[in-house]
C-alpha cells in the first residue's frame, strides 16, 4: 500500500462535493492546495436515483448524475498528477455506465486510461417488488400501497464494498447508492487495513464522513449571521478534509488562505445535522453514539474530533424507494403600495376559483405571501395598518395530472391582466412531475454488492 | 433578565423524510442549563405552531451543550413532495431563536450582544 502524503500512519481525505450539484470550483481549489490522498464526492440527493432510473430507461448509457462529465474534466487532471484517488456515488442508477463516461471524459482532458471500479448491487427494485408486505418506514403502510407507482429501490450499501472496490487498485471508485459516511469510512478502512469489526475505528471513519459529507456545512457554509456568527470571506469558502490516523484519531481541516470558518461551533452544528437520536445514529456499518462527542480546536482551521463511539451494525439494509406522486404546479405574482395585501389575497382567491372553473384538480393547495422591496425600489416605506408595503403571492398545488398543475400556475400568471390592479412579476413555474421517496428495511442477505473493474493501466 | 434564545445559542435544521431536526447549541457551558430547563419539547412545539404538525422529541447532548429537537410532520409531506417554499426546512432553525426565556443577571456577560 502506497503511504499517504502525510506520513505512514495518516490518510487525508477531502470532500469534492457535498450534494448532486455542488459547486465544482472549491473542489478544484482543494485539490490544488490540499495535499489530499483521496477525494470523496457525495453527489446523490434522495430522489436523484429515482430520476436517473427513469433517464436510464430512455437512454441505457445514461442514468448517472448530470454533473459527472463536468466534474471529471475538472478534477481528473489534478487527481492523476498527484496520485489522488477519487471515490464517488455519482454512478447513481448506472455505475457501470458512469465508469465508461468517467474514462471517456478524462481522456478528453488528457488523462488516459483511467481504471474505474464500479460498485453495483444496490438496485433491489425487482427483489422488493416481490415483497408487498414490507412496511414503509414513513407512515407504516405496506409497500403494496406504492407498488403500482414504484420508480426505483436502492439499498444504502456500506463501507465494506467501497473498501473492496479500492482494493482493486482502481484510480476511481464509482458507486450507486452508498450511505454518505460510508464513502469516507471505506477509504479509511482500505488505507489503514482496519477490520470491519473494529468499532472504535468504525466510529472514527463514520464521524469523519458525517462531518465532511455536506462539504461547506462544516467550514462556514449554512452558518453566517452578520454581526452574530461572522464567516470570513464567505464567497471563497474552502471545502474540508479530514486527517484520519491509523489508531483512529480524526482532525478536520481546511486549507490555509481559504475562506470560511472551522471551529467547535461549525463542527457542532454539522455533527447534529440530520440526526435524530444522537445515541443511535444508524449507518450500514455501525450504530453511532454521539453522546460523548467533543471538539477541540487545535489550531486555526484544525479541529480534533474526540470520543465518537460505535456499536455493532444492525441486521438490515435500509432501502430508499422512489415512487411517482403526481405533479406540483406553482405560480407567483406580486403587489406593492397601499392595500397590497388585500389585492394579493383577492388575486389568490380569483386564481383558485378560475382553476376550478376550468376543470383543474388539486388535492392540496397552498397560498403563501412573500416580499420586501422588489417592485418599487428600496424606498424604506412601511406599509399601512401594520401590513407589509409589498407582498408576493405564491400558489402551489398538488395535482393528479400534468394539465391541472400547469393550469394552476397559468391562472396565477394570467392575473397580470385579469386580476387586481398594479401587479408585478407574473410567473408560471410549470408542472413538475414528482418522484417522492420512502424507505423499507430488508435483510442483509437480500443484497449482493459487487465490484466491476473497468479499464486499467497497461 | 429577559432574553431570547438568539442571545444564548445558535441553531441548525436538517431533514429526513417528513421530519425536521433542529439542534440548538448554547454559546457557553454556563448558558446551557438555562436553555435546557426552559426550552422544553412542549414549548418548542407550541412555538412552531402551524409549522410542526406532529410530535416533538427532545434529545440532550450535554457534551456539545446542545438540545436536538426532532419534529415530525414538519416538511409538508417530505422534501421530495412538499408544496412549501422551504421544502428542505433549512429556514426553520431561525424561528426557535426568537423564543423568550429568563437568565440570571450574572450571566449577562455570556450573552452574544449584536
Amino acid at each position: 500500500m502506497k503511504p499517504g502524503r502525510h506520513g505512514a500512519s495518516t490518510v487525508r481525505i477531502g470532500t469534492g462535493a457535498g450534494m448532486a450539484d455542488d459547486r465544482i470550483y472549491p473542489g478544484v481549489k482543494l485539490l490544488e492546495c490540499g495535499e489530499l490522498d483521496y477525494l470523496v464526492c457525495e453527489c446523490l440527493a434522495e430522489r436523484t436515483i429515482a430520476r436517473e432510473t427513469l433517464n436510464r430507461k430512455r437512454a441505457p448509457e445514461h442514468g448517472y448524475t448530470p454533473m459527472l462529465e463536468e466534474r471529471v474534466r475538472a478534477f481528473m487532471p489534478l487527481c492523476r498528477e498527484q496520485g489522488v484517488r477519487m471515490v464517488s456515488n455519482m454512478g447513481a442508477a448506472n455505475p457501470l455506465g458512469a465508469a465508461h463516461a468517467i474514462r471517456r471524459e478524462a481522456e478528453k482532458v488528457g488523462v488516459a486510461d483511467v481504471s474505474c471500479a464500479a460498485v453495483v448491487g444496490d438496485d433491489v427494485l425487482e427483489r422488493i417488488s416481490a415483497h408487498p408486505e414490507l412496511r414503509l418506514l414513513d407512515g407504516g403502510a405496506p409497500l403494496e400501497s406504492l407498488l403500482p407507482r414504484l420508480a426505483s429501490a436502492n439499498a444504502y450499501l456500506g463501507a465494506d464494498i467501497v473498501r473492496d472496490a479500492l482494493a482493486t487498485g482502481a484510480e476511481v471508485v464509482v458507486t450507486g447508492r452508498v450511505a454518505d459516511p460510508s464513502l469516507f469510512l471505506g477509504v479509511a478502512l482500505h488505507h489503514h487495513g482496519w477490520s470491519y469489526d473494529d468499532l472504535p475505528m468504525l466510529a472514527a471513519g463514520t464521524i469523519a464522513g458525517h462531518l465532511l459529507e455536506c462539504s461547506v456545512q462544516v467550514t462556514g457554509g449554512y452558518f453566517a449571521d452578520p454581526g452574530r456568527k461572522d464567516v470570513p470571506d464567505l464567497a471563497n469558502l474552502g471545502y474540508p478534509f479530514a486527517d484520519v490516523t491509523r489508531d483512529g484519531r480524526v482532525t478536520i481541516g481546511k486549507t490555509p488562505g481559504s475562506g470560511g470558518r472551522l471551529d467547535r461551533m461549525t463542527c457542532s452544528e454539522q455533527a447534529l445535522y440530520e440526526i435524530h437520536d444522537p445515541a443511535r445514529y444508524i449507518t450500514p456499518d455501525c450504530v453511532m453514539d454521539l453522546m460523548q462527542l467533543r471538539f477541540r480546536e487545535e489550531a486555526p482551521d484544525r479541529v480534533a474530533v474526540l470520543d465518537p463511539r460505535a456499536h455493532p451494525r444492525t441486521d438490515s439494509y435500509k432501502v430508499v424507494v422512489g415512487y411517482f406522486d403526481g405533479y406540483i404546479g406553482i405560480g407567483e405574482i406580486a403587489y406593492a403600495g397601499i392595500n397590497a395585501m388585500a389585492r394579493a389575497r383577492l388575486a389568490g382567491e380569483v386564481a383558485e376559483e378560475r382553476f376550478r372553473i376550468e376543470g383543474g384538480v388539486a388535492s392540496e393547495l397552498l397560498v403563501d405571501l412573500i416580499g420586501v422591496s422588489a417592485l418599487h425600489g428600496d424606498h424604506g416605506r412601511a406599509g399601512e395598518r401594520g401590513e407589509p408595503y409589498e407582498v408576493r403571492l405564491r400558489v402551489a398545488g398538488r395535482c393528479p395530472d400534468k394539465r391541472s398543475a400547469d393550469l394552476l400556475g397559468d391562472m396565477v400568471r394570467q392575473l397580470n391582466m385579469q386580476g387586481p390592479s398594479a401587479p408585478g412579476g407574473p410567473m408560471n413555474f410549470g408542472a413538475k412531475e414528482i418522484i417522492a421517496v420512502n424507505s423499507v428495511l430488508i435483510p442483509r442477505d437480500w443484497v449482493r454488492p459487487e465490484v466491476v473493474l473497468v479499464g486499467g493501466r497497461s | 433578565m429577559s432574553t431570547r434564545v438568539y442571545d444564548l445559542a445558535h441553531a441548525r435544521s436538517g431533514d429526513k423524510g417528513n421530519t425536521s431536526n433542529i439542534c440548538v447549541i448554547a454559546y457557553s457551558e454556563a448558558l446551557y442549563p438555562h436553555l435546557k430547563s426552559q426550552l422544553t419539547a412542549e414549548r418548542f412545539k407550541a412555538h412552531y405552531a402551524g409549522v410542526v404538525k406532529g410530535r416533538v422529541d427532545r434529545y440532550e447532548v450535554d457534551g456539545l451543550w446542545a438540545l436536538n429537537f426532532v419534529a415530525q410532520d414538519a416538511l409538508g409531506g417530505g422534501v421530495s413532495r412538499s408544496l412549501c417554499l422551504d421544502n428542505y426546512g433549512k429556514s426553520l432553525s431561525a424561528r426557535v431563536l426568537a423564543f423568550e426565556l429568563e437568565i440570571p443577571d450574572s450571566l449577562a456577560g455570556d450573552l452574544k450582544g449584536l
